[in-house]
């Protein structure tokens, strides 16, 4: 059986769902924080 | 902690920190994976397959240090009432439950040329998604109950509750001796050559610090969302 098709499978999981995560947190802290700056200016 | 306490305090730190962590973490984990699959050489029982050790060992430590962080939270809300503390509990959870998905994800890869099979109802991988599940409850229970304006009690009770399964977690391949191989990384050494290992501690102190990134840009989330609510609520009286 050959291993790298199963090394390449779990590493491209591993960095799409940590890129997932970052991405989504940043996108909702930016998010948060743009509706309280611009409340804050009302 | 109590330093902390304020949250303009702790955004003045946490911003600078939110960026540091990213960037090294990033570093780290990149350089640390480069390395396990281009400079290590392969395992002499289970050849290329090995190079899964990289990712799947710093994940499996973080599906349970997030666990760890959601007790000690839980535990400072309920005792010391930190403001913070439920925060930090509630950023602490989607990071947590991504680490240990990516720990089941992985290691079941690892397991079908390893072991001849993509799953089994062994100890240490059944407690791991006793664990990945315990995340789904935690983030389900907290999002309600701060939807319904509540103080995150009750999902502070639970993340206290939830903290058994780590023990469980770390001897179930002692007290289960089936499938999963024994502990190989211990605090005073480890079974694994050294020549396989070095890349190890880039990875997990780079996931570590992109866990830790993750969990301040969720806070600053909440922290923010807080304040436009306290906005609209002071607004519409």
């Amino acid at each position: 059986m050959n291993p790298w098709p199963f090394v390449a499978a779990a590493y491209v999981a591993a960095i799409a769902l940590t890129l997932a995560l970052l991405l989504w947190s940043y996108a909702s802290m930016r998010r948060a924080e743009a509706a309280a700056d611009a409340i804050k200016r009302k | 902690m109590h330093a902390l306490a304020n949250p303009a305090r702790f955004l003045r730190i946490a911003r600078p920190a939110t960026m540091w962590l990213f960037l090294v973490g990033a570093a780290l984990a990149f350089a640390g994976m480069a390395a396990g699959l281009t400079l290590t050489p392969p395992d002499y029982l289970q050849g290329e397959t090995v190079r899964i050790l990289y990712i799947h060992v710093p994940s499996a430590w973080l599906g349970m240090a997030g666990w760890l962080a959601i007790a000690a939270a839980s535990i400072s809300q309920l005792v010391w009432r930190h403001p913070l503390a439920a925060v930090a509990g509630r950023a602490s959870a989607p990071a947590g439950a991504t680490f240990a998905a990516i720990c089941l994800i992985t290691g079941s890869i690892w397991g079908r040329p390893t072991w001849g099979t993509w799953w089994q109802w062994d100890g240490r991988l059944t407690s791991m998604l006793v664990l990945f599940f315990l995340y789904l409850g935690y983030i389900a229970l907290a999002s309600a109950e701060r939807e319904r304006g509540g103080e995150g009690r009750i999902a502070a009770i639970y993340g206290i509750v939830g903290a058994v399964n780590l023990p469980i977690i770390h001897y179930s391949v002692l007290w289960w001796r089936t499938l999963h191989q024994g502990s190989s990384i211990g605090v005073t050494g480890s079974s694994i050559d050294n020549s396989i290992l070095w890349p190890l501690p880039l990875t997990l102190v780079g996931f570590s610090c992109l866990f830790g990134a993750a969990v301040l840009m969720r806070m600053r989330a909440e922290l923010a969302e807080a304040k436009v609510e306290a906005r609209m609520r002071r607004m519409s009286r």
